[in-house]
Parts: C-alpha cells; sequence; structure tokens
C-alpha cells in the first residue's frame, strides 16, 4: 500500500500559492506528522490527500490509481478521515455513528446488517470505549469523542487514517492518550498522517516528519534527520530547544524561559 | 420504565392511525354514528344489502376522499420536514425553507387571478413550488458555493421575492372574489379534494417516499457534515440532490391540492425525535405516521368543531406554535 504525493500545489482562485511543489508518500505502518505555522497549509494539504481538496497542481496516486480518477467510495475505502472539529446536531447513539463507516461498503440503498455492526463493536473494542456504545453522541466528551471519531475511522477499514489536529481540543492526559493510539495503529500496519502544533509529539511518534517552515519551504524525512534546532527555528521563529532526557529515555522540544 | 421497540411503536401508531380513521369516517353533519359507517362499509363490501344511499355516498364521495387527503399531506410535509432538517443538519428547517410553498402560493394565485379553475390551478401551484426549488439549488451553484448555509440564504432570497410577488397579485387582485380566493388559499383546506386529486399525485407520493425512506441512512451521514459524508465516500452532490427533490415534490404536490399548511413539516420531525432518537432509518417511518395522525385530528377538528370550516392553518397554529414551545423545551439539552 502506498500513496504517492507527487508535486502538488494548492492555491486559492487568484491568489497567491498556498505550497508548491510537496512530494512525499504514505506507506503502511508509517506515522508522518504536518508540522508548520498557522495559515501555512497543513490542514489544507491533509483535505487534498483526504480527497476533500482538489489540488491546483500535481498528482496524488493510490496504489497506481490517480485519485481524480477515482469514485469518492473507493478513496473511502483506502483513506480514512478524522475530522478536528466534531460537532452534533443530532444526538445519534454512539454506536450508530461508527457504523458509518461502513459506508463505502455498503449500497447506496442499503443499510449495515448484523455483520457492520459487528465491525463498529470491534472498533469500540479496539479504542476500548464499548462502554459508550449505546451513549448519545452529544452526551459524550471531547476526549472520549476523539476516540469514537477514531474508533469510526477503525471500522472504515482503509489503509490509510489521516487526522487533522487529533489532540487540539484534548488535556493533556487525552493527547498522550491518542498518541498511544496512535502508535498502536501502525504497529497494526496502519498509515496515519496528522497535522499538529506541537513539535514534541512528532519526536514522541518517532515517525516522518512532513514540515513546512515559515516561507512555506517543504521538507520531508525522518524526525531524527528533519527535526533539529535551525529547522524548528524556521518553522516557529523562536529557539525551541531539543533536550536527551536520560530518565525517559528520550529526546524532548522544549521552549527556554519566557 | 420497559424499553419499547421500533416495531412495536410502529405498530401502536398505525393501530391509532386507523382507530382515528374510523372516528374520523364517523364524525359529520348528516350523521355521527360509528355503527352507520360499518354499515355503509358493509354495503359497499358487498357484504350486506345496500341500505342508506345518502350515508354510503357520504362515507366514500365526501369524507373518505377528504379524509386520505388530509392524511397524505400530514405524511407528506413531515416526511419532506424530517429529511431537510437533516440534510441540512438544523432542526429548525422546514419544507418551506427552499421558498417551495411561496412558489406554490404564486403559481396558485396567478390561476385565481387568470380566472383559471381548480386543475389547473393545482398544476400552477405544483409547478410554482418546482420553479422556487429550481432557483433556490441554482443561486448556490452561481455563487460557487455549495454549502448548506448558502442553500438556507438562497431560500431566504428566493422567499423572499416570491413572497413580494405574491403581494403585487394580491394588491391587483379583484377584492370580493380574488383576493378572497387567494387568502383562503393560503390558509389551507382539504374540504374540496376530489379522489381524482388526490389519484393524480399518487405517483409523485409513492416514489418520492419511497426513495426517501430507502434513502434515510444516507441522510444520517450527510447530517454529520459534508466533510464527514464526502470522506465516508458519499456521492453527496447526486444523494442530496436526490433527497432535495423528492422532498421538494412532496411539499409542491401537498401544497397543490391543499393550499399552504404551516408548522407540520416542522413540529411533527420534532415529536418524532422525541419518541425514538435522531437515528433517521427510524424517524423517517414514525414520522410519516405521526404527520398522517397530526393531520387527520386537525382536519377533523376543522370540520367537525363548529358549523363553519375552520381554514387549517388556523389549527395548525394554534396547535402547533405552543407544541413546538414545548418540545422545544423538553429537548432544551439538546438545541445549542
Amino acid at each position: 500500500m502506498e500513496i504517492a504525493i507527487t508535486q502538488v500545489s494548492y492555491a486559492y482562485k487568484g491568489c497567491k500559492e498556498l505550497f508548491n511543489n510537496v512530494s512525499f508518500s504514505i506507506k503502511s505502518g508509517q506515522i508522518i506528522c504536518i508540522l508548520g505555522p498557522n495559515g501555512i497549509g497543513k490542514t489544507t494539504l491533509l483535505n487534498c490527500i483526504a480527497n476533500l481538496t482538489l489540488p491546483s497542481q500535481g498528482h496524488i496516486v493510490i496504489d497506481g490509481h490517480d485519485m481524480k480518477r477515482m469514485l469518492p467510495q473507493e478513496v473511502a475505502k483506502a483513506i480514512g478521515f478524522v475530522p478536528q472539529i466534531i460537532e452534533a446536531s443530532f444526538d445519534y447513539e454512539v454506536l450508530e455513528y461508527v457504523v458509518t463507516g461502513c459506508a463505502p461498503r455498503l449500497g447506496t440503498f442499503e443499510r449495515p446488517k448484523e455483520q457492520h455492526y459487528l465491525v463498529a463493536k470491534n472498533a469500540l473494542a479496539q479504542m476500548g470505549i464499548s462502554h459508550l456504545s449505546h451513549k448519545a453522541y452529544t452526551e459524550i466528551s471531547g476526549g472520549e469523542r476523539q476516540q469514537v471519531s477514531i474508533a469510526r475511522a477503525l471500522a472504515q477499514q482503509p489503509k490509510v487514517i489521516l487526522m487533522d489536529e487529533p489532540t487540539a481540543h484534548l488535556d493533556y492526559g487525552n493527547q498522550i492518550k491518542v498518541l498511544k493510539i496512535i502508535k498502536r495503529m501502525a504497529a497494526e500496519r496502519y498509515g496515519v498522517v496528522l497535522t499538529t502544533h506541537n513539535p514534541d509529539q512528532a519526536l514522541l511518534l518517532k515517525g516522518k516528519v512532513a514540515a513546512f517552515n515559515k516561507k512555506g519551504e517543504f521538507s520531508f524525512g525522518d524526525y531524527k534527520e528533519v527535526l533539529n534546532e535551525t529547522f524548528l527555528r524556521s518553522i516557529y521563529g523562536i529557539d525551541l530547544h531539543l533536550c536527551d532526557i536520560e530518565e525517559l529515555d528520550r529526546i524532548a522540544c522544549v521552549a527556554p524561559k519566557l | 420504565m420497559k424499553k419499547i421497540t421500533h416495531s412495536q411503536q410502529m405498530l401502536f401508531l398505525f393501530v391509532l392511525l386507523v382507530i382515528l380513521l374510523f372516528f374520523s369516517l364517523s364524525v359529520g353533519r348528516y350523521s355521527n354514528n360509528p355503527l352507520d359507517v360499518i354499515q355503509a362499509l358493509r354495503s359497499k363490501l358487498g357484504l350486506v344489502l345496500q341500505t342508506d344511499v345518502a350515508m354510503e355516498n357520504i362515507v366514500f364521495y365526501v369524507r373518505m376522499p377528504r379524509i386520505f387527503a388530509a392524511m397524505f399531506i400530514g405524511a407528506m410535509l413531515a416526511l419532506s420536514g424530517a429529511a431537510y432538517q437533516g440534510i441540512f443538519k438544523n432542526p429548525l428547517v422546514s419544507p418551506d425553507l427552499l421558498g417551495v410553498s411561496s412558489g406554490a402560493c404564486v403559481g396558485a394565485a396567478a390561476a385565481i387571478l387568470l380566472g383559471f379553475g381548480m386543475i389547473e390551478r393545482q398544476l400552477l401551484a405544483f409547478w410554482g413550488g418546482l420553479f422556487a426549488v429550481l432557483l433556490t439549488t441554482t443561486i448556490p451553484k452561481l455563487f460557487r458555493n455549495n454549502s448548506n448555509m448558502m442553500m438556507v440564504l438562497s431560500g431566504i432570497i428566493v422567499g423572499g421575492f416570491l413572497n413580494a410577488v405574491l403581494a403585487i397579485m394580491k394588491f391587483v387582485a379583484e377584492a370580493q372574489t380574488e383576493l378572497s380566493s387567494i387568502v383562503f388559499w393560503q390558509m389551507g383546506s382539504v374540504a374540496s379534494v376530489k379522489k381524482a386529486e388526490l389519484l393524480a399525485i399518487s405517483p409523485v407520493l409513492l416514489i418520492c417516499s419511497i426513495l426517501l425512506l430507502s434513502l434515510s441512512w444516507r441522510i444520517n451521514i450527510l447530517s454529520f457534515g459534508e466533510v464527514e459524508a464526502k470522506t465516508l465516500g458519499m456521492n453527496i452532490k447526486k444523494i442530496r440532490g436526490i433527497i432535495i427533490i423528492c422532498a421538494s415534490l412532496l411539499t409542491a404536490s401537498a401544497v397543490s391540492i391543499s393550499g399552504t399548511v404551516g408548522w407540520i413539516g416542522l413540529i411533527i420531525p420534532h415529536l418524532g425525535r422525541l419518541l425514538v432518537g435522531s437515528d433517521h432509518t427510524k424517524l423517517l417511518p414514525v414520522t410519516v405516521l405521526l404527520g398522517a395522525i397530526f393531520m387527520l385530528v386537525v382536519d377533523t377538528t376543522a370540520r367537525a368543531l363548529t358549523s363553519v370550516e375552520i381554514p387549517l392553518s388556523i389549527l395548525t397554529g394554534f396547535i402547533g406554535a405552543p407544541s413546538f414551545a414545548y418540545l422545544l423545551y423538553r429537548q432544551r439539552a439538546k438545541v445549542s
């Protein structure tokens, strides 16, 4: 399984390009963090891969098939998407919500059957949130909603799962919980692509980094190669320090004192 | 409280509808005796010799078409309301949203001004409604903005414009005859609906209802919003298009035979949600039955309460507005 992103550019109609010439590939079992300053186009890039936004130039190819020529249903079988802000207009039961992950595998007039509910229940069990099955979606917390959304992406049985700032609205405990889930999904051979504002998460996840600096220049590579203090400065415009913390056996990205 | 299953609820509502139907058949100026109705039904089926021809005629040619018209219209408006609320992911949306009702009103008023008969009036109302929907769905395309909000705004634009057109028509109408016809039509009535008119709208009723009911799970997905629906692999444009067309056809055909009847498309889906929750696969069938029941009760009240026919919109307004306030109060935690 491979999604190849080749020389992708995006520009709003009649405006300067948001980003250009972005190329990298997503393989099974990989974690890719998209880093970059506000407004540089991280989410737009993710939306391009999710088939939500059409790139102005370039190609996104899923296992040899150009996404532009694929039906949305086919794309959805390969790529799952966990949106950032989930506002519920109606109070669906969690299980009913998760089972909609099976939609790409169902005909237009078909409804989920026993087997699809089984897939949904498994996804909830995988996330360890089976106890939420019959709760109303409007009555669970933000952290739980994020987990429910991931469960739905799992029920979709895609090869790659895209997450738009999966930790944005979560408390610190839930943030780490979600990172652990991402790690586990990669171990289960899912490819995971996420956007984040916290470079330390890229270090915790130890995957690949796709980053835009302040000028909009794009770099891609292993986190060890890409993330150094000079590069972090070019992204965020402040001095960030990479500290090797022996106790924890990891490198952490920390800000200096104010 | 013991949990009642969805099929038990449906069965209960269906039985209730049948009981009300029979009750409504028995109520009227000629005879208020249910036994007379049973007698008339039996004689129609050939079980007994014809005894009371007048009663039989009243049951089958006066009350029956009207009662079925009321049930059909209630069901159609409620179903299209639930579908609109689902795809526009907004529980405050109603079938009037896309300008259907205003369009139909303009059509009917034009027919009245041109001195056309009943059939032409219905046809013009129907096409007026459809034209309004076409206009409403074209505006977002012109602006290259396919969002739900754009669609709602576009409905307001079209509705506002058509209401102005209607105002001109009322202004130039001859006060004694034409103006009162237009106003009466706007208040809604099924008093004069004939069997032929019911048969004429039944294909639309059947096809659109079946399509909407079978797409109900897709309405769930569309109600999550465009991002989620698309990443779940749905062809949003096509399926949303089918749903809008079906719901609008239902509204336009209902309005074309009964005039505008307010509130049903707004409150019945809310009542349904209170009973079965938001899942549209359960909500849509329940809404159909509830709509039919509600309208049957309203129309029976309209013809039996006083010696004068009360226009439907007056009753639906008097019942609908306070009920809606109550429903909102019950759901207060869920509306943000």
